[in-house]
């Protein structure tokens, strides 16, 4: 079974090329289910050990039993690509697969975000990652299990606290204030200089050492690894570690309705032209493709969440019928998800697609609302600003090495989840070494502080 | 184009390293470590409140709940936006507890994962040695009757014996010894082996009887009684540490008394007041008809409310001294959740009487499951100390007399 997909890979690929598609090659490879799972947990084919992903593999099980998942593929981009495909994919699965995949592949090329991202993780993320785990384990056996888990606690709570419009190699800030006399040279204050050059030198040669950090610091895994006051060498490979991770996430997570839209786009168009396909085969991941990108789950009447693919898929088939593909491509290389919806889910798709907007009461009654559009693209973008985490900054480090984390409340005025938050200072407080200090609201909206220890 | 996908089609036996090793089940492994060590961490509180089975199983189940690793998160709203999809008019309203919990997504951490419990059983007898460490509470002291018991002792060596008690050690000593000697073969010889031999020999008991006491009157409530069972099976397992031999006996009481088998003692509910003597009378009873003083060790746990009545309080208190004579150590709990007297009761001034003449006696209020671990220490605590005083006896050495 497994050897028949392929022979069907290399003509789907000339199919794709003739279709415009551009794409690094991509390596296929079969893996059992519970390898895809595995994949799909750790978010990385290998990836460094920590307790946090076998609670998502225990959920991932209990999913899979129930029947709720099943994963037909996982896709690394880079130069070549990854793509794993299960093994109790059926013929039909597959071809369904490998088209779904090099529109992937396209995707991850040409999107301005991936390829900004790549520039700085490589695109070799695959084996990156793979060396961190490596260099985990290796710090394991140094240092032990516990010192080690303790830093991979502190460094995956803040997985999501990166600022990926920095560079991956940021340097350290300058360490001394910029010099006046630089930024005011005209040609006034250089006669003025020579006039009395006593008076001007000894004025402006005083350094003034600038604050750390001299701005409120939202990348806070950089920031901890390099000012944290006590921090060991080895522990700040691993906030590093997971930073570059977290880089190469961010995009995946950004992009991911247009990403998934724009690859069922291209399986289903390769899928109608690719003629070398038997019928049954053909008929197969039709129905396949069908169940990817259905809206509702088919028992019910309506679903309150939207499935990516299937929000995506039809987007792009309305751009490309009413624009032209050479209009798609653009908007595939420029946008991530915040552009891609607020320009291109109109009134009337969303009212062909039967979108709407909803407030959910914390005891389960759910009131659907007006169909505001404006309203709608913002119900779905909320869960991705910062990448789906508060924006919580490093504000000040005091003398004592005390350091203050700010949580900005003017975005979302509801203030943090206190008990998790505790935690995840509790964390934090193992790697800095020093007192923390966080400052968010409280319910009625007035400033707290939490503090550890 | 490359593209190398038969890489699949290897050797068949090969098996790829992902076959042979799961990182999410290294990764399940070590939460579930997390788990236990969480769990042995809270043990007092997560265990008092579990259910706990009287007799026979030697595990007790605990729910716990999936640990989380905590992200930076907003606090929950109490009415939160989400966008769906489907047939479905502004203004329509429906449930659905499922989502109850909020929006969940997938990858980005921080997740509600509350839902999941898992059942860990633990061995009681882990639990028990872990809560000694825990609560540094100290060994009892029992008391050695006469000679009583015949039991297997490991005691000199012979030259015949089974493979399996083959003393090397001692073998090979021989074979030293022998090759000293001019003209001795180098090598083993069946003479060289030494076999450890066991003998039967008397030793003294180390034996104890446990009455549970319990008042069952209609002032007693279910809680209470839980409360009482609870701690009777702590009881229990502390004391087991000690003695290789325990035997239960369980005594209930209202206004008369009677004697329970274990399973039944804890279903029993009776009505009307509470005339504490008849069952010290009752457990005194007992103790003449079937337990030799000079040789088990007694002790006696006593749960009420403290209601005694008041007219009682001269019998009650002859009975009670009865038993003190030849018990070990007397424990009174008071088990009153509805209100908290802290032993200004009847049977708290009986007992209280009794510690303050120097008899090994205690009584704890108890009013709470939390604080299961507070009465089970008071009373080690106690008992080790009025032991001290009452026999000062060193474990000693087996009396081994040929």
């Amino acid at each position: 079974m497994s050897a028949d997909w392929q022979s069907y890979v290399r003509r789907m690929e000339e199919l794709a090329v003739a279709s415009g598609l551009k794409f690094h090659p991509v390596d296929f490879e079969a893996v059992p289910d519970s390898f895809m799972m595995e994949i799909a947990v750790y978010g990385l084919p290998v990836r460094m050990p920590h307790w946090s992903f076998g609670v998502r593999y225990i959920y991932q099980l209990i999913q899979r039993h129930m029947g709720h998942s099943r994963l037909f593929e996982v896709v690394f981009p880079g130069n070549p690509g990854h793509a794993y495909l299960a093994e109790s994919n059926g013929l039909a699965e597959n071809i369904l697969v490998t088209a779904h995949v090099l529109g992937h592949a396209d995707f991850a090329r040409n999107n301005l975000l991936f390829k900004r991202c790549q520039e700085q993780v490589s695109e070799r993320i695959v084996e990156h990652a793979a060396n961190h785990a490596r260099q985990i384990q290796a710090a394991i056996e140094t240092h032990g299990a516990q010192r080690v888990e303790a830093a991979l606690d502190a460094a995956l709570a803040l997985e999501q606290h990166v600022d990926i419009d920095q560079s991956l190699r940021r340097p350290r800030y300058p360490e001394y204030v910029a010099d006046a006399k630089t930024v005011l040279d005209d040609t006034f204050r250089r006669r003025f200089a020579a006039l009395e050059p006593a008076a001007g030198g000894s004025a402006l040669d005083v350094k003034r050492r600038a604050p750390v950090p001299p701005h409120a610091e939202r990348d806070l895994l950089w920031f901890v690894a390099n000012y944290a006051p006590e921090m060991e060498s080895w522990e700040r490979d691993i906030f590093l570690a997971v930073r570059e991770e977290s880089f190469y996430f961010y995009p995946v997570f950004a992009t991911q309705i247009m990403n998934e839209g724009w690859a069922s786009y291209w399986h289903a168009r390769l899928l109608r032209e690719a003629d070398f396909v038997p019928q049954q085969a053909y008929l197969d991941a039709i129905k396949c493709h069908s169940d990817v990108v259905r809206p509702v789950a088919a028992e019910q009447q309506v679903a309150l969440s939207i499935n990516p693919y299937h929000l995506g898929f039809a987007m792009w088939e309305k751009i490309v019928a009413s624009k032209g593909l050479e209009a798609a491509r653009h908007i595939m290389e420029q946008d991530d998800d915040f552009g891609f919806v607020r320009n291109h889910l109109t009134r009337e798709l969303a009212e062909e697609l039967g979108l709407f907007r909803y407030s959910a009461r914390s005891d389960g009654q759910i009131k659907v609302l007006d169909h505001e559009l404006t309203a709608l693209h913002e119900a779905l973008l909320a869960p991705k600003y910062n990448f789906g985490a508060p924006t919580v900054s490093a504000v000040r480090v005091r003398n004592d090495g005390t350091l203050e984390l700010m949580h900005d409340t003017s975005v979302d005025s509801r203030g943090l989840d206190l008990e998790r938050s505790r935690k995840v200072l509790d964390y934090l407080q193992k790697v800095w070494r020093r007192p923390l200090v966080l400052t968010t609201v409280n319910q009625a909206g007035s400033t707290l502080e939490l503090t550890a220890p | 184009m490359s593209q190398s996908g038969d890489r699949s089609g290897d050797k068949p036996g090969a098996a790829k390293w992902y076959e042979l090793f799961s990182r999410g089940a290294r990764d399940w492994l070590r939460h579930d470590e997390k788990v236990r060590e969480a769990v042995r961490a809270n043990l007092p509180e997560v265990i008092a409140g579990a259910e706990v089975i009287s007799d026979g199983a030697r595990t007790v189940r605990v729910p716990v709940r999936m640990l989380e690793h905590y992200h930076f998160r907003l606090r929950r709203a109490e009415e939160s936006q989400g966008a769906g999809q489907g047939k479905a008019k502004p203004g329509d309203v429906f449930s659905d507890p499922t989502r109850a919990q909020g929006p969940g997504e997938k990858g980005a951490g921080g997740r509600d994962e509350g839902e999941i419990q898992l059942l860990l059983e633990f061995k009681v007898d882990d639990i028990v040695d872990w809560l000694w460490e825990e609560m540094q509470l100290p060994n009892l002291k029992a008391r050695i009757g006469p000679s009583e018991e015949t039991d297997w002792v490991r005691e000199g060596w012979d030259r015949r014996g089974a493979r399996s008690r083959l003393d090397r050690r001692r073998s090979f000593k021989e074979l030293v010894k022998r090759r000293g000697a001019p003209g001795a073969t180098p090598n083993f010889t069946d003479e060289d082996l030494r076999f450890r031999q066991l003998a039967r020999r008397r030793q003294p008991a180390v034996h104890a009887v446990v009455f549970f006491m319990l008042d069952v009157s209609g002032s007693m409530s279910d809680r209470d009684r839980k409360l009482a069972k609870t701690f009777f099976f702590w009881v229990v397992q502390g004391l087991r540490r000690e003695y290789r031999s325990l035997e239960t006996v369980f005594v209930a009481h209202t206004t008369e008394a009677w004697e329970f088998s274990e399973p039944d003692f804890f279903k029993v509910s009776g009505s009307g007041g509470t005339v504490a003597s008849t069952g010290l009378l009752k457990v005194r009873e007992i103790i003449d008809a079937r337990y030799n003083p000079g040789r088990s060790n007694i002790y006696l746990f006593y749960a009420s409310d403290g209601d005694n009545s008041v007219s009682d309080a001269a019998d009650a208190r002859a009975a009670l001294s009865a038993i003190t004579a030849d018990a070990c150590f007397t424990g009174y709990v008071e088990v009153s959740s509805g209100l908290s007297r802290q032993l200004a009761t009847e049977t708290g001034k009986l007992f209280a009487e009794l510690t303050a003449a120097g008899c090994a006696a205690g009584s704890y209020a108890l009013n709470d499951f939390d604080d299961v671990w507070g009465a089970v220490r008071h009373f080690f605590t106690t008992e080790s100390h009025s032991g001290d005083a009452a026999a000062p006896a060193e474990p000693t050495p087996p009396a081994g007399s040929p």
